[in-house]
């Protein structure tokens, strides 16, 4: 019932700028995809391509293998859930839900089994005949939802349907919204910000930056396996350093200042002396009092937050950088001390000089297309 | 492959073609007309003799300096008795505030001449107070006629648009600027002049704005009230009397300098407007103090005897409605005389007219507006922002003008519609169009465009997405904003004094009519019939709009 989506060098601009270059990308059938970026990373932008509100100016759209350039909105049968609800303020939650069914022309006993199916799927069954400005945002959201999917469209797209709502209720909402789509089984674009929204509710995201996709993922391949510097500080967060790579006899090494730790897994092609960025997340440090096991760093402060540690450290050339560990039942390690940091080489990331290809194996971009 | 961008047919294309056929009609046309009249003589050759004319004879062009004059007078008076009412009003906690409110927009909103009349019959030559006065204490109060007239019957009519501008930036004003400015030793007058006025000048300058527009039009004072003071728009309908039916070059002359006139300070108002924008959004509103001692009595007495007072005049007419009169001297005793004089003299066709035509009139322009506003908010395009411009020609044009130009463009065959209803209809809709247009603007630009995709992508069309989405949600506004047209429309003087005959009268022009001929009975109970309709449709206004923001 649910279609694949494919895109082929996409094009938008808006006067004389230039949001979308050069965009191409598949979506498998009944995947939730996420394209996830910065504000003005376009995403937006693509999402209401495909759903027609906004004009394309080259390339093409497929819904499996149907060009749906030319098809009004309307008649593409995607459902859309917006950001700010879109719930139509004059008409009861259920009327709400119905619109779209009426609008087809469905028959009137029809319409009432299939309102009430998808009001008890989303658990606003007992607002079903209150009117919208009686509900909190988490039940505006969740009325919207029902609305877009009891038409059974083929697609269904949701433009940062969260970002109105508070943290907590954020987090309830994304696994209502995953359930259902995994309960329902419809191909999903869903478009956010929020990098941790987007690992949580995603079978494959895209990156996007200024119009270009920096990788496409599962949440795994982009989080541990970034394409690029962008993707590496973009999603969770990363300590930036610059080092060297090494070749001494058929042997790769990666040394910052004095420390130098073996890496096994560089790309045959990167293999010889070059400079390069070494990208390590605060939980890829581990910290020592071995002495000469790492770089030697200062802790400058520390931060207990339960579960985890986070300690801010100053290293021998000034760069200050985060560590988190697991907290430890001793004490916190105090200010001033001195300590050696190492990297976990298994997880590091490493790559050339201008942050735009990361130079080791395993990267997934794309992969599984 | 490039995607090829096709127009499909799209009825909002017929609307807009619909209404640039209606506006070039009922707007380009007749103005054309004026300005064609204005510069060929009855031989056909271009001259501009009528309008060296009027420069040249301080007789005619003194009515120019004359109408600012009184303008800048009125415009001072009512800044002056306002700015301390809506002061008192904002920062303290009165008592009846909600009666205030309400008479003041009573009086802000009555017929044009209901002011000016009563006020004769009050302070005039023979008026009741005057001669009470003269008699009792031998007090001479001098004329009320000419421009102290006018200053006197304007200034107690549109002070309230001071107070309900005022009271807005009053209400915005953050309680914290007032309590620093206290902790910096600033209180009191002081802290009243430099801070609160100082902060609510662009307001000030606005309300200054609006009212000397408001004065410099107004026609029906002027008329029955100004005597030797000679106005302007008062001019335009003078000359359009005396000259032949055929010939309304003077007029017609005259009307293209008020065009020129009104257009200047229209400009001006929106030039100095937006000059001195800013917005302040109050995190802490002011919260009202209690009125205490000797200051709270006579804050009390200022805001309930000036509302008094403005509100006299509708009072006195319906007082005098009852009372016996023959003509021009009041008798004893009290009876619905009048009433049956009037009943006799077209008062069941007055009210018929005025309703149907009012009725007709608000049911085109909210129609209009609606689908104007959709046109320009969410189909923007060269011919819709020309719609957009051409509704707002109205503006600048004065209510005689209108009258006029539609008289020249619509007096002869084919287009022969002088002395119908539909002529008044097409006035009233000139006159009032702008007002609702901007308004609907306003309301839809506040429905976010998401509303109308999401029915869109439910497979709903745009038409129908529209009619059972967005309109809806307009009503509230558009309500609000259709009655207050209404009231306007129901005392419309300045145009159809000049369009009505006995078979389209309404009950302003028969009021007028009755006062003209010194009949004061008749006039009177005319003018009451007004009063309570204007009253009562204000009412049900201030009952649906519920909020203290309206927009006179």
């Amino acid at each position: 019932m649910s279609v694949s989506i494919k895109i082929v060098n996409a094009k938008k601009r808006f006067g004389d700028f230039v949001v979308i270059p050069d965009l191409s990308l598949r979506i498998k059938e009944g995947e939730f995809f996420t394209l996830l970026g910065p504000s003005g990373c376009g995403k937006t932008t693509l999402l209401r391509m495909i759903a027609g509100f906004t004009a394309i100016e080259g390339g093409e759209f497929y819904f499996n293998d149907t060009l749906i350039n030319d098809i009004d909105p309307g008649k593409r049968n995607i459902g859309m859930v917006f950001q700010n609800y879109a719930i139509f303020p004059n008409m009861t939650v259920r009327k709400n839900v119905a619109f779209g069914l009426k609008v087809r022309k469905i028959a009137s006993n029809e319409v009432k089994r299939l309102t009430e199916e998808y009001l008890r799927l989303v658990h606003v069954e007992q607002y079903a005949d209150r009117m919208p400005d009686k509900l909190s945002g988490g039940q505006q959201q969740r009325v919207a939802l029902a609305r877009a999917l009891v038409i059974h469209p083929d697609v269904l797209l949701m433009d940062e349907p969260l970002s109105n709502l508070d943290a907590k209720l954020r987090v309830e909402m994304r696994k209502v919204i995953k359930d259902i789509q995994r309960n329902v089984g419809i191909t999903t674009v869903y478009v956010t910000h929020d990098q941790e929204e987007a690992m949580a509710v995603s079978d494959r995201i895209a990156v996007m930056n200024e119009g270009v996709i920096q990788q496409i993922g599962t949440p795994k391949d982009i989080y541990q396996r970034p394409a690029n510097l962008f993707v590496s500080t973009f999603i969770g967060q990363s300590n930036v350093l610059k080092g060297e790579l090494e070749v001494k006899a058929g042997t790769t090494f990666m040394r910052i200042g004095s420390y130098e730790e073996r890496i096994d897994n560089v790309k045959t092609e990167y293999m010889n002396n070059r400079p390069i960025i070494v990208s390590v997340r605060p939980e890829e440090f581990l910290m020592s009092n071995n002495k000469n096991s790492g770089m030697k760093a200062v802790v400058i402060d520390s931060v207990f937050l339960g579960r985890n540690t986070h300690y801010f450290l100053r290293l021998e050339d000034g760069t200050e950088v985060e560590s988190v560990q697991e907290s430890t039942i001793d004490s916190i390690i105090p200010n001033n001390s001195v300590i050696d940091l190492a990297i976990n080489t298994k997880k590091v990331n490493l790559f050339t000089e201008d942050g735009s290809a990361n130079i080791l194996r395993g990267v997934c971009n794309d992969c599984d297309a | 492959m490039m995607t090829k961008i096709r127009k499909k047919f799209d009825i909002w294309i017929v609307f807009t073609v619909s209404f640039l056929v209606l506006f070039a009609l009922f707007l380009i046309y007749p103005m054309l007309g004026i300005l064609k009249e204005s510069v060929i003589n009855r031989d056909g050759q271009f001259t501009v003799s009528e309008f060296t004319k009027f420069f040249s004879q301080p007789y005619y062009s003194k009515t120019i300096l004359n109408s600012f004059k009184v303008s800048i007078a009125i415009t001072v008076v009512t800044l002056l008795i306002g700015i301390p009412f809506s002061y008192f009003y904002s920062f303290y906690r009165l008592k009846g505030t909600k009666f205030l409110f309400i008479v003041s927009i009573l009086c802000c909103m009555s017929a044009p001449f209901i002011g000016a009349y009563s006020w004769i019959l009050l302070l005039g030559r023979s008026g009741v107070i005057t001669q009470f006065l003269k008699n009792s204490i031998g007090i001479n109060i001098g004329s009320i006629y000419g421009f102290n007239g006018i200053l006197l019957v304007q200034s107690l009519k549109l002070f309230p648009l001071v107070f309900v501008y005022m009271n807005g930036a009053f209400k915005n004003i953050d309680n914290s600027l007032l309590e620093a400015s206290a902790n910096l030793g600033c209180t009191g007058i002081k802290r009243f002049i430099k801070i609160i006025l100082g902060l609510s000048m662009p307001t000030i300058l606005a309300a200054s704005l609006v009212v000397f527009m408001r004065a410099f039009a107004d026609f029906g004072t002027p008329l029955l009230i100004g005597e030797g003071y000679r106005t302007f728009p008062v001019e335009i309908y003078n000359q359009y009397v005396g000259e032949g039916v055929s010939n309304h070059s003077f007029a017609a002359a005259i009307s293209v300098i008020a065009i020129c006139v009104t257009a200047l300070i229209f400009f001006i108002q929106k030039y100095a407007v937006s000059k001195f924008k800013f917005s302040i959004n109050a995190l802490h509103s002011i919260e009202k103090k209690e009125p205490r001692g000797i200051g709270g009595i006579l804050m009390h007495a200022y805001c309930y005897i000036l509302v008094s007072i403005a509100f006299l005049p509708q009072l006195y007419v319906v007082y005098l409605s009852f009372r016996n009169s023959k003509q021009a001297v009041l008798l004893p005793g009290f009876s619905l005389a009048s009433y049956e004089a009037a009943a006799n003299k077209l008062l069941g066709r007055s009210i018929k007219n005025t309703i149907v035509m009012g009725i007709g009139a608000l049911a085109i322009i909210i129609v209009s507006a609606i689908l104007i506003a959709y046109l320009v908010v969410r189909r923007s395009s060269f011919a819709n922002n020309a719609i957009d411009t051409l509704s707002m020609l109205p503006y600048i044009m004065p209510g005689s003008v209108i009258g006029i130009a539609l008289v020249i463009a619509f007096g002869k065959k084919p287009l022969a519609l002088t002395g119908t209803m539909a002529i008044m209809i097409v006035a009233l809709v000139i006159r009032r169009m702008p007002y609702t247009i901007r308004s609907a603007i306003a309301t839809l630009m506040q429905i976010p465009q998401s509303i109308e995709e999401a029915g869109i992508s439910l497979g709903a069309s745009k038409l129908k997405t529209f009619v059972t989405i967005t309109v809806p949600m307009m009503t509230n506004g558009i309500i609000s904003g259709a009655i207050l047209s209404w009231v306007t429309i129901v005392t419309e003087l300045s145009s159809a004094i000049i369009l009505y005959n006995n078979r389209n009268i309404t009950l302003t022009m028969s009021a007028y009519v009755a006062i003209s001929r010194g009949n004061y009975g008749l006039a009177a109970a005319f003018s009451s019939v007004l009063t309570v309709l204007t009253i009562v449709s204000l009412l049900i206004y201030l009952v649906i709009s519920k909020s203290e923001d309206i927009k006179l």
